[in-house]
């Protein structure tokens, strides 16, 4: 039967079973890390070993399918579905993190200060000083509640440094991506390669300056522990690097299934799907540039 | 595993495979259903049993049955395994049964992420009731978590179920992403949005709810993580957080999450009244613009669980009214199904008694929250027992009423077998009973005042107690028979019918009973669609 006019439905999947187990082990693994089991760090490794050979076993055998034709363009369909609300998913769990922010910039800093007369807590941090980012801030308390001390900074990040320096490489990226696709739909298999390679290129070179960055910000003491501002900005600006990361290594699949010659002018949703994503953590970068570096 | 993957696609009009690995490998959407009903149902009765014991501690005033300290673990545990164990897998399991069938498509839309979305739920519970083994036992502040209890105050397991509630969040992601790309994607062409039954409707809807909302409480645990281990200070006003944050960045999750809990219920009664008042469903289409009113509300109403945190009056007011203003769908609904059955030649099955009970005792649920939305009354209800009569009316006379209704209405579709009608109305009765001993009087306590989540009390609230206790013991009790019933109904039942109740509507009922492996491996037609919609009246 032609596998074009019905609805291609799979039977029968080990990959789910090994990515719930490979989940399951790294979990394991990271929460025994964290209270300083000696055996918690392995064991992690293992199930991001387990998870990283579900993703390739599973994805490689959709990559299959979908080179072998069963899939038609129903099937496309639900999977260009599927990505966009996995990615406003995404966008929900990083608007955590901003609603953070916004929430200890706006409210919790000011009343730790006194403001709205001091009535939200009164006398609770007598001598808090408000600043934003938190240089050089003080607390009464020296250290958190947990026993770690605090890490005060001694300065700012220079926001039209490295972070705008950042900023220009990943929005270039985001149109020599765009360029790659327009070569993609022209056929140019070529040219296609060359952006994609300079895609790739540019995200890599991303990282290397946000590490560097992590670098200098641990030299002046902005670390995790350095109040509510270390706080959102190392998860905020950590996530998004992970997302680069992964991202990145997408784009590199996509560059490979390149030189296969899987993508179609008309059918690539595979490299549709990594771009959208792609253009997705532009986004986030640029509301952290203003809302953590800038303003 | 490679060679399950080209020679299979041919395979389509088999059954399913032999063997207990079938339940592992399977990507069809009414074994996934199955599994989802039957672990929710475990989930169930080990959140019934931890309820067991809470009401045997508060039988008597006095501490008697277990410490204090296991008591907190036995509320957390109880919360937390109902809500993201019982009830969401339980809804999950039915849209997976249901909606293929009542969209007229073969299957859901990505059949492999379907049982992934199902396969992480077993892991997620073993780690959250693995933490009872741990050292510091298990995780004992309550179903909200909030920090400093769960930050700086809690025993290692915290992180472990930290761990369990992120594996819930993406099972709960990928389960609501694979119904709308269904719903929007796999629908019968044929049917127009607005030709789609209700319990589609809702169950789309509340997948836009679990997308939103899941992964800020992704964001929130994540906080929570670092902050226990990482030294950072979300929740924390030493270095600048706040502890308040906490709860308004889980509420912005837990007040949506209580919508994802009631919509599908809305979903269902809807089908089950309009079949056995013999009368199409009054106000087809404002009912679904009640459920996205509702949907929409709730997101922008959160800090009514936080009105004695101390926020100011402004913020106060704005929740108030804002909370006030979700009565008005809600109303919508309920008018609708009582107008439905207005004029009807009624009759009383096993799932209309379960429906319209549930018409009933959801409404006194949601008058109490009503009262709890009012910040001047709040503030002397807040934490009381009235909080946890309010939030059971709902839940389970809510919710989980719903749960059972779905479960009789569609037994008979799912296992092609009739339960038996007389126990069945002995269960109806003895449960709608019994819950109403445990959790009426409980509103009688909360107005006296006294807090929840404490394992003792003053002597002036005993009797209340007891009586309530008396109806949990009563309560639990009737799910022996239920289990007996379904049990019994699997394998001694009578044949059903394809449509075993005669106006029942809808193009699951167009297929035969059990329905076929595959549902609809030719999409329905125009006028199939037609006759068995909403809207049409019965014949
Ligand atoms: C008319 C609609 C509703 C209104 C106005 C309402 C209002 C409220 C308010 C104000 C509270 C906070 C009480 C307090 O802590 O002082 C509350 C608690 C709660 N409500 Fe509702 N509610 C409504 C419907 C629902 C529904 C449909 C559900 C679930 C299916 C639900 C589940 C809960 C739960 C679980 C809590 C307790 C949370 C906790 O553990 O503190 N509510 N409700
Ligand atoms: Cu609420």
């Amino acid at each position: 039967m032609s596998s074009k006019d019905s609805y291609y439905v799979p039977h029968g999947t080990y990959w789910p079973i090994i990515g719930s187990i490979g989940i399951a082990t790294m979990f394991v693994g990271m929460a025994n890390m964290f209270h300083g089991v000696s055996w918690g760090g392995s064991v992690t490794a293992l199930g991001l070993g387990i998870v990283l050979f579900m993703m390739f076993g599973w994805l490689g055998q959709v990559v299959n399918e979908s080179v072998n034709g069963l899939y038609n363009s129903q099937v496309d369909r639900s999977f260009r579905w599927g990505m966009s609300w996995f990615i406003f998913s995404e966008v929900m769990f990083f608007a955590a993190f901003f609603g953070a922010l916004f929430y200890a910039r706006e409210f919790a800093i000011p009343w730790l200060s006194g403001e709205g007369n001091n009535q939200f807590t009164p006398d609770l941090w007598n001598g808090f000083v408000q600043t934003w980012p938190e240089i050089a801030f003080k607390t009464p308390a020296a250290e958190l509640r947990n026993g770690t001390a605090l890490s005060v900074p001694t300065e700012l990040i220079d926001t039209w440094g490295l972070p705008a320096l950042n900023t220009a490489i990943l929005l270039l990226s985001g149109v020599t991506l765009t360029f790659a696709h327009h070569a993609l739909r022209a056929g140019e298999r070529n040219k296609i390669i060359g952006w994609l390679v300079a895609t790739i290129a540019l995200g890599v070179a991303f990282l290397g300056f946000q590490i560097a960055e992590y670098g200098h910000a641990y030299d002046i003491g902005l670390k995790l522990n350095s109040g509510i501002y270390g706080s959102t900005f190392f998860m905020l600006t950590g996530f998004h690097g992970f997302h680069v990361t992964v991202g990145a290594l997408m784009l590199i699949v996509i560059l490979y299934r390149v030189q296969k010659g899987h993508f179609s002018k008309e059918n690539h949703f595979g490299f549709e799907g990594v771009a959208w994503y792609w253009h997705f953590v532009d986004v986030v970068w640029l509301g952290l540039f203003v809302f953590v570096y800038w303003i | 595993m490679a060679t399950d993957t080209i020679a299979a696609h041919d395979d389509h009009h088999h059954g399913p495979e032999k063997g207990l690995l079938r339940w592992v490998k399977t990507t069809n959407h009414k074994d996934i259903g199955s599994l989802y009903l039957w672990f929710s149902f475990m989930m169930l009765l080990v959140g019934g049993a931890f309820a067991m014991v809470i009401r045997a501690e508060l039988f008597m005033p006095g501490i008697q049955v277990v410490d204090p300290h296991f008591f907190n673990s036995m509320t957390t545990m109880h919360g937390l395994i109902m809500v993201f164990g019982a009830i969401m897998p339980a809804f999950v399991g039915l849209g997976n049964w249901l909606i293929p069938m009542m969209v007229g498509a073969p299957d859901m839309a990505l059949p492999r992420m379907n049982n992934w979305s199902f396969w992480i739920l077993p892991f997620a519970g073993a780690i959250l009731l693995s933490t009872f083994f741990m050292e510091g036992g298990a995780p004992a502040f309550g179903w909200t978590f909030y920090a400093p209890l769960s930050t700086t105050f809690a025993p290692d397991s915290t992180d472990f179920f930290i761990f369990a509630v992120h594996l819930l969040g993406f099972s709960s992601i990928m389960g609501a992403i694979n119904i709308i790309a269904t719903v929007l994607n796999m629908r019968a062409p044929d049917m127009k949005l607005m030709d789609m039954p209700l319990f589609v409707w809702t169950w789309l809807i509340t997948s836009f709810l679990l997308i939103g909302a899941m992964p800020v409480l992704a964001g929130a645990v994540t906080m929570m993580l670092t902050d226990r281990n990482f030294g950072t200070s979300f929740f924390d006003a030493a270095g600048g957080g706040d502890p308040v944050m906490f709860q308004h960045i889980f509420w912005f999750f837990g007040h949506p999450e209580v919508y994802i809990m009631i919509l599908p219920a809305f979903g269902v009664i809807s089908h089950i009244i309009p079949t056995f008042a013999r009368k199409p469903l009054f106000g087809y289409s404002s009912m679904v613009y009640a459920t996205a009113a509702i949907a929409f509300l709730s997101y922008i109403v959160w800090a009514h669980h936080m009105f004695l945190t101390g926020m100011p009056v402004a913020g106060q007011l704005y929740f108030m009214y804002a909370t006030m203003l979700i009565a008005v769908p809600t109303g919508v609904k309920v008018f609708n199904w009582v107008a439905t059955m207005w004029k009807g030649s009624m009759t009383f099955e096993t799932p209309m008694l379960w429906a319209l009970s549930f018409v009933f005792l959801f409404t006194i649920g949601g008058f109490s929250g009503l009262m709890l939305g009012i910040v001047p009354a709040d503030i002397q209800y807040h934490d009381t027992y009235f909080v946890v009569a309010h939030f059971h009316y709902v839940l389970v006379t809510g919710a989980l009423w719903s749960i059972i209704a779905a479960v009789f209405y569609w037994f008979p579709k799912w296992t092609g077998k009739m339960y038996n009608e007389s126990l069945a109305k002995i269960h109806f009765w003895w449960s709608i009973i019994s819950v109403n001993i445990l959790f009426f009087p409980q509103h009688f306590l909360g107005l006296a005042g006294m807090p929840r989540r404490i394992p003792d009390y003053n002597l002036q609230f005993a009797d209340f107690n007891m009586i309530s206790s008396i109806g949990a013991f009563m309560f639990g009790a009737s799910f022996i028979l239920f289990t007996y019933i379904i049990i019994d109904g699997i394998r001694n039942g009578k044949p059903a019918k394809a449509r075993p109740w005669e106006s029942a509507k809808g193009l699951e009922w167009t297929l035969g009973s059990p329905a076929e492996y595959h549902s609809f491996d030719k999409a329905p037609s125009r006028k199939a669609i037609e006759q068995e919609s909403q809207h049409t009246s019965v014949a």
